[in-house]
């Protein structure tokens, strides 16, 4: 089984505009910026959550705590893995109790890694909230879960796989959808 | 990869220690949440099946598999089937008929859980076996130098003390020389296996020698029945000659740092001043026992669908 590249969503003046509206759009939900946090679920949701934060305290003035999360110990699938997922340190040096969490993600699919990081989350401390911000919602939910912030809603088959790269990890800004060729392994 | 069994460091691959200290770091963050528990092992048992007293390896293990949510059973040897004379491999064959995915093994005799492995489906980890090996305590005393030191390679590690019948040692030796450290061991010429060197490092029978421009200095437990054998005159003569204390410690790196596996004899291979002055890491040592474990245990119970035996 190999990827095709198949269709460019946004490039990367595209994610840039997405992220600048879904920074607005957390502004205004919350009424300002007090007790907001934004987590990043590593690995690529942890330069995008810092995107954010830049684009945040860019509109307010004001800067927002960001923290990283790895919610690999928190998985639904572990015993079912033929490899063994690289473990990340967790980095939230604040408190999330009472505060208004904002999970950031790449992408949102079946739901159960957000599932796994509201656990992980809870178990750091007691959220007044938790949202949830994502690069690209691609539907296919296996759990009853649902993002507040969507930087681009892109209906997929399961044959294909979205791909956000972002600069920081993969050397550019962009959002591609593959397909599975192939027999599966 | 994967690890089934972890029996010693002597045939465990690099990539393998490595992958277990790197996995150690995110374990030692649960240990100081408010909430120490992740759900990451819920549904696996774990036994600890000790046939040598232990307070620190025992608990260590017990909290290691709590704190990821596994279950776990103790066996004391003195209290169960085993005074009766049921031999190691019925009680593994028993203990892993009961549901047990781990079994947590300490033993008197060299090879105890290596023949384990033989006799049941469970995984075995080596908790140390007679004069063999004891790799858990190794890969947290290496955890707790890159811990302080952000590196293994390079670095100079004198090992003190009766080097003979130290598993502690003869594991730390293989994993240290494997991350490319500079292993120097000193101990009485009675306490000095024979071909030592072999391994890979450099042998004293003077501590001084050892000791000049160390950046890690583990000082052994000197197992007190060792007098009654012969191999020292004296407790007080083995303390003043090889002995951690602050003078020796001087001809040491600046910012060398001290270990001690525990539990300690203050007095006989290691000050008091020493061992709570500020170079001295052993409580570090402790805390990062449950986090190694923890690491060992998450890896050898995750991710088995492609499982490699490793002895």
């Amino acid at each position: 089984m190999h990827l095709v590249e198949k269709a460019q969503i946004l490039d990367e003046k595209g994610m840039a505009r997405a992220l600048t509206r879904i920074a607005h759009e957390i502004i205004e939900r919350n009424h300002g910026t007090d007790n907001l946090v934004l987590i990043g679920i590593r690995r690529r949701g942890v330069p995008i959550a810092v995107r954010l934060a830049e684009r945040i305290q860019k509109i307010e003035g004001t800067a927002v705590p960001v923290g990283f999360l790895d919610i690999t110990l928190y998985r639904d699938d572990l015993t079912k893995l033929d490899y063994h997922p690289v473990l990340y340190k967790t980095q939230v040096d604040f408190s999330v109790t009472d505060k208004i969490v904002v999970l950031v993600d790449d992408v949102l699919y079946t739901g159960r890694t957000t599932r796994a990081a509201m656990d992980a989350i809870m178990d750091l401390g007691r959220p007044k909230v938790i949202q949830m911000a994502v690069m690209v919602d691609r539907g296919h939910r296996e759990l009853p879960i649902r993002a507040d912030y969507v930087g681009k809603n892109v209906p997929t088959s399961t044959k294909e796989v979205v791909s956000v790269e972002i600069n920081e990890i993969d050397g550019r800004d962009r959002i591609l959808i593959l397909e599975r060729i192939g027999p599966d392994e | 990869m994967s690890i089934k069994h972890l029996l010693g460091l002597e045939h465990l691959p690099v990539e393998t220690i490595t992958k277990i200290l790197d996995t150690a770091g995110p374990m030692k963050q649960i240990i100081s949440r408010d909430l120490k528990k992740v759900p990451t092992l819920r549904g696996k048992a774990v036994a600890t099946v000790f046939y040598e007293p232990s307070t620190r390896t025992r608990l260590s293990f017990e909290l290691a598999a709590k704190y990821l949510s596994a279950d776990t059973v103790g066996l004391a040897t003195a209290s169960s089937s085993v005074v009766k004379g049921e031999t190691l491999i019925d009680t593994a064959r028993t203990v892993a008929a009961m549901g047990v995915d781990v079994i947590v093994l300490r033993h008197p005799m060299s090879g105890a859980a290596e023949l384990m492995t033989r006799y049941t489906d469970a995984y075995v980890v080596n908790a140390g076996d007679g004069m063999h090996e004891h790799p858990t305590q190794a890969l947290l005393d290496m955890f707790t130098i890159l811990e302080s030191k952000n590196r293994i390679s390079g670095l100079k590690v004198a090992i003190l003390g009766d080097i003979l019948h130290s598993r502690v040692a003869r594991s730390n030796i293989w994993g240290l020389t494997k991350l490319g450290a500079e292993v120097h061991v000193a101990g009485p010429p009675t306490m000095l296996p024979a071909g030592l060197e072999q391994l890979g490092v450099r042998v004293y029978d003077r501590p001084e020698a050892a000791l000049e421009g160390a950046d890690v200095v583990m000082a052994l437990r000197l197992q007190l029945e060792r007098q009654r054998q012969g191999l020292i005159p004296s407790l007080r003569e083995y303390a003043r000659l090889y002995g951690l204390n602050a003078e020796r410690l001087a001809l040491t790196k600046d910012d060398a740092v001290v270990l001690h596996p525990g539990p300690m004899n203050r007095g006989v291979e290691i000050t008091a001043e020493v061992a709570d002055g500020s170079r001295s890491l052993i409580t570090d040592q402790v805390t990062n026992g449950v986090a190694v474990r923890m690491a060992c245990l998450y890896l050898m119970t995750v991710g088995d669908a492609s499982r490699e035996d490793i002895d």
